[in-house]
């Protein structure tokens, strides 16, 4: 750890500490979402450890929360999660020539804020010092953030006179908006809302949403013009 | 809750999938080249699907309409985030929202 202090700079470690602290923040509405939706505290605390993808974590907790099946809502988190292998893709080499149990944490480490962090620097010892900084503060965070925000939840009776309802939808919007900034991916994303609320009156819980990717054929035929 | 055996089926095989997607990436870049827009259709897969999301648990409760509260909360978060409010005051403004309207009598 004491080299990773030497080879960033101030302001780098300021940024993923800041990175780390919303986290977990996110990790304690997380919590107590997933106990105010009938979970008991080991889901979230579990899912914090061994799936270390907020995302997905909610997607999953929505969908059973709904009365979806666990297992459809496990194909609907990977389906989230899959852009962990362009992550990887895109990243050079995290651990080097080192040892096989370095190099699996190296790989539980990977999600969006240690990618962003990694590729945000100019060589290769500082690309790995950011991106062990904030993976592992990602995986000290997140998960300390959802047990105590289980506990708080599981102190608080009536959920919805908090409007913490409302907060689980807010929370993916607020993750999502950068995104959305983007003209084609905004299109896409709205055409995809429409499409899940068209089919949320007919269809199981989970799937919905899966329906939702016929938007994606919108952002294909874009990319086929060369 | 559901079966707990069946969530922590799900739960292990969230895991384990998620595990191997962080695991084959390092190792493939080392064997094949990809085409480029494979990226960002998978990034647009992730939006669509969080974005598909929001608009059903904001709308919906069950398969009917979830009330009036829930949403605007949710729309009072959105236009914080899109306004590039703080995280922290985009999620306790849309809380606040929601639980303000049920004050009022507003479901």
């Amino acid at each position: 750890m004491s080299s990773i202090y030497r080879t960033l700079s101030g302001g780098t470690l300021r940024d993923i500490a800041l990175a780390c602290l919303a986290v977990w923040f996110i990790g304690l509405s997380y919590g107590a979402i997933a106990v105010a939706s009938g979970f008991p505290l080991w889901v979230p605390a579990a899912q914090s450890v061994l799936v270390l993808a907020g995302a997905s974590e909610f997607l999953f907790i929505g969908i059973v929360a709904a009365g979806g099946n666990p297992l459809a809502a496990a194909a609907a988190g990977l389906l989230v999660n899959a852009r962990h292998l362009p992550y990887g893709l895109a990243l050079p080499d995290m651990t080097g020539p080192g040892r096989p149990v370095k190099r699996l944490l190296a790989s539980h480490v990977m999600n969006d804020e240690s990618v962003v962090f990694a590729l945000a620097q100019e060589d290769l010892p500082r690309k790995r010092a950011a991106y062990w900084a904030c993976g592992l503060g990602v995986l000290l965070c997140w998960p300390a953030g959802a047990v105590l925000g289980a506990l708080i939840g599981s102190v608080i009776r009536n959920t919805s006179a908090f409007g913490l309802d409302a907060m689980f939808p807010a929370v993916i919007l607020a993750l999502i908006v950068p995104a959305l900034r983007d003209r084609r991916l905004g299109r896409a994303a709205a055409i995809g809302a429409a499409i899940a609320l068209a089919a949320a009156p007919f269809l199981p819980a989970g799937l919905p949403e899966l329906l939702a990717l016929l938007a994606l054929l919108t952002t294909i035929k874009i990319r086929k013009t060369p | 809750m559901k079966d707990p055996t069946l969530v922590a089926a799900g739960l292990l095989t969230l895991s384990a999938g998620t595990f191997a997607f962080r695991f084959a990436g390092p190792v493939l870049r080392q064997r094949i080249t990809f085409p480029p827009w494979t990226e960002g259709l998978l990034e647009a897969a992730a939006v669509v699907l969080l974005a598909a999301l929001v608009a059903t648990t904001g709308l919906t409760k069950g398969h009917g309409f979830a009330g009036f509260a829930r949403p605007v909360g949710v729309l009072v978060g959105g236009v914080l985030a899109w306004r590039k409010a703080p995280f922290l005051v985009v999620v306790l403004a849309a809380a606040a929202a929601t639980a303000g309207l049920r004050v009022l009598g507003i479901p």
